[in-house]
């Protein structure tokens, strides 16, 4: 009996130290991430500014939270989103319809665009902007602001509709971006000033962080499904026509409504 | 008490902004896959594990980060910091706001580091290169592209040049480079300039925008705060895509000393 409980203890102990050894490693790696901001921060507030820091305990508890929240968002992405991604896009090769496999693919793009609180937030200051240049009437605001929401959800949506494509097909991924660009170039000469920075940010603002991680697993888990395709040369690449493709379509809305 | 009722709050955001994506993953499962997703349960929790993470990285970042972030751009865009106590910012030259180009590019850098998108980019592109891709050269590549990025915006904001000449000269830079890089990096470069920008660069780099297109006479902040975000995604294509040139260039030249060294000996 004395034998078996401190053969437990031995293991406990053993369990333990294995388990506090891993945190304090992934908590040192969420650290090391954060350094060059604590770093930034320390060197103008005390060498540029020379102020003391306001709050300082409220900043330090707040950096504390985000070394356990991105230490808690890497675990998580390694067990679950990018296993669900992957997963998710097996089967559907599996499954073989590509109907089913477009509809997914604008379903995910439109879906997660659509409540993006950037976006929201972002479309309400376009639609205040548009309104103080005289461009629409004041009493629009919600359509305006409302208009612009869907028309980058849809964006991203096919965009990820063509990036599926793109991978299906083996399309090279840079005359699809070239000939994009190309597109931008051409609506910024003709659309509106007022609406020319916003569908420019509009493309960085998309692409969220829940998203990010399941269709990068999606691309990579599509192209190392198909045969043929190669995972770092088509696998990635979604990600690029959904901060592409939102550009053009804002600015194309813009043109749309001011003329 | 307080705190709590706020971590609440932004958990529930999390968990509203996350919900469509599971929802549709799950009508998915059960309508028209109709199969087991494998290690289910490990796969919930690490999906608990990231809302959670989230959300509290969220809650950490409004605490510490963005209002220490944008006192901090507000205090150095002030007239008073850049042309001394009582003087006006009428007719200063570009070259006065020295610390507000070097301030855009290190909190450019510093952000891009720990945003949660670009590790995850960074994990996946090691992975499936099976590690000839590093992670931390990959972060410190686009964070780099960002710093230099968000200094030209910043640089833009001062002199007032139109937003579309810088990023129209970009593409063409973009475009040319994508003929001569090396064709495995392409689809990867072209994607670090979309996760550059989200959950901790945007919001301070926004109220950099702002309080500049403020502080100098003359701008609009209507008009020349936007635009930041723009550079920091278009500035890490470029960057990767260089970096990758320079690796390639290094790794010919190594082949073509030893050819020369084999022909010599």
């Amino acid at each position: 009996m004395k034998n078996l409980i401190s053969s437990l203890d031995k293991r406990t102990v053993y369990v333990t130290r294995v388990i506090v050894g891993t945190v304090v490693k992934k908590l040192r790696n969420a650290l090391a991430d954060l350094l060059p901001i604590i770093l930034v921060i320390a060197f103008f507030q005390l060498v540029v500014l020379r102020q003391p820091l306001p709050q300082f305990g409220e900043v330090l508890f707040g950096g504390l939270l985000v070394v356990i929240g991105l230490t808690l968002f890497v675990q998580g992405l390694e067990m679950g989103l990018f296993p669900l991604g992957e997963a998710m896009a097996q089967a559907l090769a599996r499954k073989g319809s590509l109907w089913w496999l477009l509809v997914f693919s604008f379903s995910l793009g439109f879906s997660t665009t659509v409540a993006e609180p950037a976006l929201i937030a972002v479309s309400r200051e376009a639609a205040e902007i548009a309104i103080s240049g005289n461009l629409i009437d004041p009493a629009s605001l919600r359509s305006y602001a409302w208009g612009l929401r869907l028309s980058v959800a849809l964006s991203v949506g096919l965009a990820i509709v063509i990036g599926v494509l793109r991978i299906l097909k083996g399309w090279p991924i840079h005359y699809l971006i070239i000939s994009g660009y190309v597109m931008v170039m051409l609506m910024t000469v003709v659309a509106p000033e007022e609406i020319v920075g916003i569908a420019y940010d509009a493309g960085g603002v998309t692409t969220s962080t829940v998203t990010v991680p399941l269709v990068a697993a999606l691309g990579v888990g599509l192209a190392s499904s198909i045969r043929g395709r190669n995972p770092l040369l088509d696998g990635f690449g979604l990600i690029a026509f959904a901060s592409l493709l939102p550009m053009i379509f804002v600015m194309a809305y813009g043109i749309i409504i001011f003329y | 008490m307080a705190f709590l009722i706020e971590f609440s709050h932004i958990l529930l955001a999390t968990c509203r902004d996350a919900m469509p994506i599971f929802l549709l993953i799950l009508c998915f499962q059960v309508f028209v896959l109709r199969q087991p997703i494998p290690h289910l349960r490990r796969v919930v929790v690490g999906i608990v594990y990231v809302v959670i993470g989230l959300a509290l990285f969220l809650a950490g970042l409004d605490k510490a980060l963005f209002p220490l972030g944008k006192i901090m751009a507000n205090q150095l865009s002030a007239p008073a910091f850049i042309a001394g106590p009582g003087a006006s910012l009428e007719g200063v030259s570009w070259t006065a706001y020295g610390w507000i180009y070097l301030f855009a590019a290190l909190v450019g850098f510093a952000t891009t580091i720990a945003e949660p998108s670009l590790i995850a980019v960074a994990f996946k592109a090691n992975e499936v290169s099976a590690g000839t891709i590093s992670q931390w050269g990959l972060r410190i590549t686009v964070a780099v592209g960002v710093a230099v990025g968000i200094a030209l915006g910043a640089f833009r904001i001062v002199t007032g040049t139109p937003l579309y000449i810088y990023i129209l000269v970009g593409y063409v830079v973009v475009v040319i480079q994508t003929f001569f890089a090396p064709k495995s990096i392409i689809a990867l470069a072209y994607d670090s300039g979309g996760v550059t920008t989200s959950t901790v660069t945007v919001p301070i780099v926004a109220a950099l925008g702002l309080g500049l297109s403020e502080a100098v006479p003359g701008r609009n902040p209507a008009l020349d705060g936007f635009g930041l975000i723009a550079f920091a995604s278009l500035f890490p294509i470029i960057a990767v895509m260089g970096y990758a040139q320079y690796m390639h260039w290094l790794e010919l030249r190594a082949k073509k000393i030893s050819k020369e060294v084999l022909n010599a000996i």
